[in-house]
């Protein structure tokens, strides 16, 4: 079976019947240097200067409600990148800048009033490397809803709590050791853990930076199946390698190299009908 | 093409060693020597250090006492005879020595101990501390006045000695505080179970005592002094120490002035203490006017020296939190001071904890600077732990001093008897040491355990 056929056959899987919403996120002529320091030169500038890395070059992303995004692209043409700059995660590293605009349902995510630690509420994270807390599984999922105050009383915990490990496909795995340590568990079932923690805040935008690349088929089959349940309710953003997973489980996909978006379509269009050659020979594995 | 071999080197058997690998193993098999040298020469100067201060310092737990019956006649302790503690204060200890030594002589009678020796020689085998714990008692309890007690009177440090193996009877020739007929008479009673050789208490709970009475010395105020630093070096060093670390590590910018704060902390780190005494003279004690040789004082400037210490060693722990931990704290929606204060913290605090111990046991052991601020009063009487005024509460007021100047203060004084006090006092000291690090390790545990 050639690598189109297997496509064309995951294509059949997907659910065509929702339809795809309105807009929930935009970012507009996004740029994104690291090593810039803390100034505020402007973004020609900081493009001109050889010493900065310019790791996502103007890019235009619209994420809309109840879909899932896929970015996909060879490693470090910045798809962590722009991941972090729609939750402001950038923020936190050392002299990451960022130029250009980004809305979350029309209100400007950069603007000065806008807290980063409501946004990040609001636009949830599932981390490249997991990393769970050193604290007990419980723990770990029970972080979100306490610090935002998810849940009025103990039972209300211990439900969210389970609803969200059963979402993530660990339940079965940790319901009996739920006070042993998070990080005592397998790289899948951590992975898996930290889904459960984001999906627990219940935010709206969910974002996942390859969230399946420690797992086994049948921990990726459930993850996507929660990612596909999601989408009944949130936006999900997802980075991934696997091009058969994209097209399972995303209905637009973002094409990235060396930090350009190439092409956003819709997924059925990039993977059968790609407009940019060097999409077409990414997707058919010539580049990467 | 792909099983063409990657190198060609004849085919060797893995049973033969080859040159290579048999040098490589000497050369480990002889570093692994040099580590056991070097450990074994650590242990040896550690057993070495602890025979020797163990040898010399032990046997000043342990006091010589004689017990015979004292009658506590009222018209020497009580002249008014109305049993008012307040008038009876004014008989001084010069008043009970008489009272002491004709007891002595008449039990010595009683027993039929024949001896050539006077009043005034035998008294002398006594402590010059005896007269002034007889009146102790007698004032604390007015009753005892016209009874006859059975008292434990101490023995003056060379009798002590001589039960000790430290005084002999050629010794004693040549030595003007003692003759061989008292050290004989000390003999025959102790033969007659008269004497005993006991655990002294007071060597850790007593004051100072002078140079010429070893035997009643202790180390009572100078534990307290230290007490009170280590008390102010813990309520200043930690919060700011830490809260310092924090900001630094997590919260300032990374720019010029932090550079600059961070090479200054680590140099402070390196600066010898008794710079930061006299820092200390000039900012505590001539600026703002704080009593010398104060315990206030001597916290401040110990506070000064461990701060360095206290914040490295808690950036250090912080540093070693993995950032991923600080990512997913702050990818939930949790600020920075809920990623710090949730994850961080309790993550670093073992490392924190160490460094804390360990920058207070450096300061519990440190002399110069104190002996820079005056802590080496000569304290004969314990201070009034209960008094609020500013100038004789322990904190605050002055003439305080500290085990390590306790120490130095002994080794400096003539009669050998001190010698045996000052190891005692650094048993005491690294007692105290041992049990830090024992509850360093102890909070370790508990903080591991609830990660
Ligand atoms: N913290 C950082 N500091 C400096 N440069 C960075 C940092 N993070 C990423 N970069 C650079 O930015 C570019 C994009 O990195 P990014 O992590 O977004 O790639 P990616 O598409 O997620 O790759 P992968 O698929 O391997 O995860 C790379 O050139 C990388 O070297
Ligand atoms: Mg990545």
């Amino acid at each position: 079976m050639s690598m189109e056929d297997a496509i064309m056959n995951d294509m059949t899987q997907i659910d065509q019947g929702v339809a795809v919403d309105e807009l929930k996120m935009q970012a507009r002529n996004v740029d994104v240097f690291y090593g810039a320091g803390g100034g505020t030169r402007s973004a020609e500038d900081m493009a001109a200067d050889k010493a900065i890395t310019h790791a996502i070059k103007h890019v235009d992303v619209d994420i809309a409600d109840k879909t899932v995004t896929s970015f996909i692209g060879p490693s470090g043409c910045g798809k962590s990148t722009f991941l972090r700059v729609l939750n402001r995660m950038n923020d936190t590293i050392d002299g990451c800048r960022m130029t250009g605009d980004v809305t979350l349902e029309g209100e400007n995510i950069y603007d000065s009033k806008v807290d980063p630690v409501q946004l990040r509420a609001k636009v949830g994270m599932v981390f490249q490397k997991p990393n769970p807390f050193p604290k007990s599984i419980f723990d770990n999922v029970a972080y979100g809803p306490r610090i935002h105050g998810l849940a009025r009383n103990k039972a209300d915990l211990a439900e969210i709590v389970e609803k969200s490990l059963r979402r993530a496909a660990i339940w079965d795995e940790v319901k009996d050791r739920l006070d042993a340590p998070g990080t005592g568990l397998s790289g899948g079932q951590q992975q898996r853990l930290c889904i459960a923690r984001a999906v627990a805040t219940s935010p709206e935008v969910l974002l996942m930076d390859e969230p399946c690349s420690a797992l086994d088929p049948i921990a990726t089959a459930q993850v996507e199946e929660l990612i596909d349940d999601l989408r009944s309710r949130f936006s999900v953003v997802i980075v991934t390698h696997s091009m058969q997973q994209a097209a399972r489980v995303s209905q637009k996909t973002a094409f990235f190299h060396l930090g350009e978006l190439v092409e956003f379509d819709d997924t059925d269009k990039i993977f059968t009908n790609p407009s940019d050659p060097r999409t077409e020979s990414y997707i058919t594995g010539r580049i990467g | 093409m792909t099983d063409m071999p990657i190198s060609t080197a004849p085919k060797r058997s893995l049973f033969a060693a080859d040159a290579r690998t048999v040098r490589r193993n000497r050369a480990e098999r002889r570093f692994r020597a040099y580590g056991m040298a070097a450990v074994g020469v650590g242990i040896l100067a550690l057993i070495v250090l602890l025979v020797s201060i163990l040898g010399n310092g032990l046997s000043s737990f342990r006091q010589t006492y004689v017990s015979f019956p004292i009658e506590l006649t009222a018209e020497r302790v009580d002249p008014d005879g109305n049993r008012d503690p307040g008038e009876m204060a004014r008989v001084t200890t010069f008043g009970y020595l008489p009272l002491l030594a004709t007891a002595f002589e008449a039990h010595l009678d009683a027993e039929g101990i024949e001896t050539d020796m006077g009043v005034r020689e035998l008294a002398a085998m006594l402590s010059e501390e005896a007269p002034a714990q007889i009146r102790g008692m007698v004032l604390a309890n007015p009753d005892l006045v016209g009874q006859t007690i059975d008292a434990q009177i101490l023995m003056g440090g060379r009798i002590d000695g001589f039960f000790k193996g430290r005084v002999t009877m050629e010794s004693a020739e040549r030595d003007r505080n003692v003759t061989p007929a008292q050290l004989e008479l000390a003999q025959i009673l102790a033969d007659r179970g008269a004497v005993e050789t006991r655990f002294n208490w007071d060597f850790i709970t007593a004051p100072d005592a002078s140079g010429s009475r070893p035997e009643a010395a202790g180390l009572g105020v100078a534990i307290i002094g230290s007490f009170y630093m280590m008390l102010v070096v813990l309520v200043l060093a930690l919060p700011i120490g830490v809260a310092a670390s924090i900001y630094l590590e997590e919260f300032a910018p990374k720019n010029r002035l932090t550079d600059l704060i961070e090479v200054n902390i680590s140099n402070l780190a390196a600066v010898p203490s008794i710079v930061f005494g006299i820092l200390g003279l000039a900012v505590f004690i001539n600026f703002m006017e704080f009593n010398q040789s104060s315990p206030l004082v001597g916290g401040l400037v110990l506070t000064l020296m461990t701060l360095p210490t206290i914040i490295i060693a808690t950036r250090a722990s912080l540093r070693a939190v993995p950032p991923s931990i600080r990512q997913a704290a702050l990818g939930l929606g949790a600020s920075k001071t809920q990623s710090i204060f949730h994850h961080v913290l309790p993550l670093a605090a073992p490392g924190i904890l160490t460094g804390t111990i360990i920058g207070l046991a450096q300061a519990l052991g440190e002399t110069a600077p104190l002996l820079l601020i005056g802590m080496v009063a000569f304290v004969r009487e314990y201070p009034d732990l209960m008094s609020v005024h500013s100038n004789s509460f322990p904190l605050m007021g002055d003439g305080a001093t500290a085990l390590p100047v306790q120490v130095y203060s002994w080794t400096q004084r003539s009669d050998p008897a001190f010698v045996e006090r000052a190891s005692g006092a650094i048993i005491v000291l690294l007692v105290f040491l041992l049990c830090m690090n024992l509850i360093a390790i102890l909070l370790r545990r508990r903080f591991e355990r609830r990660w």
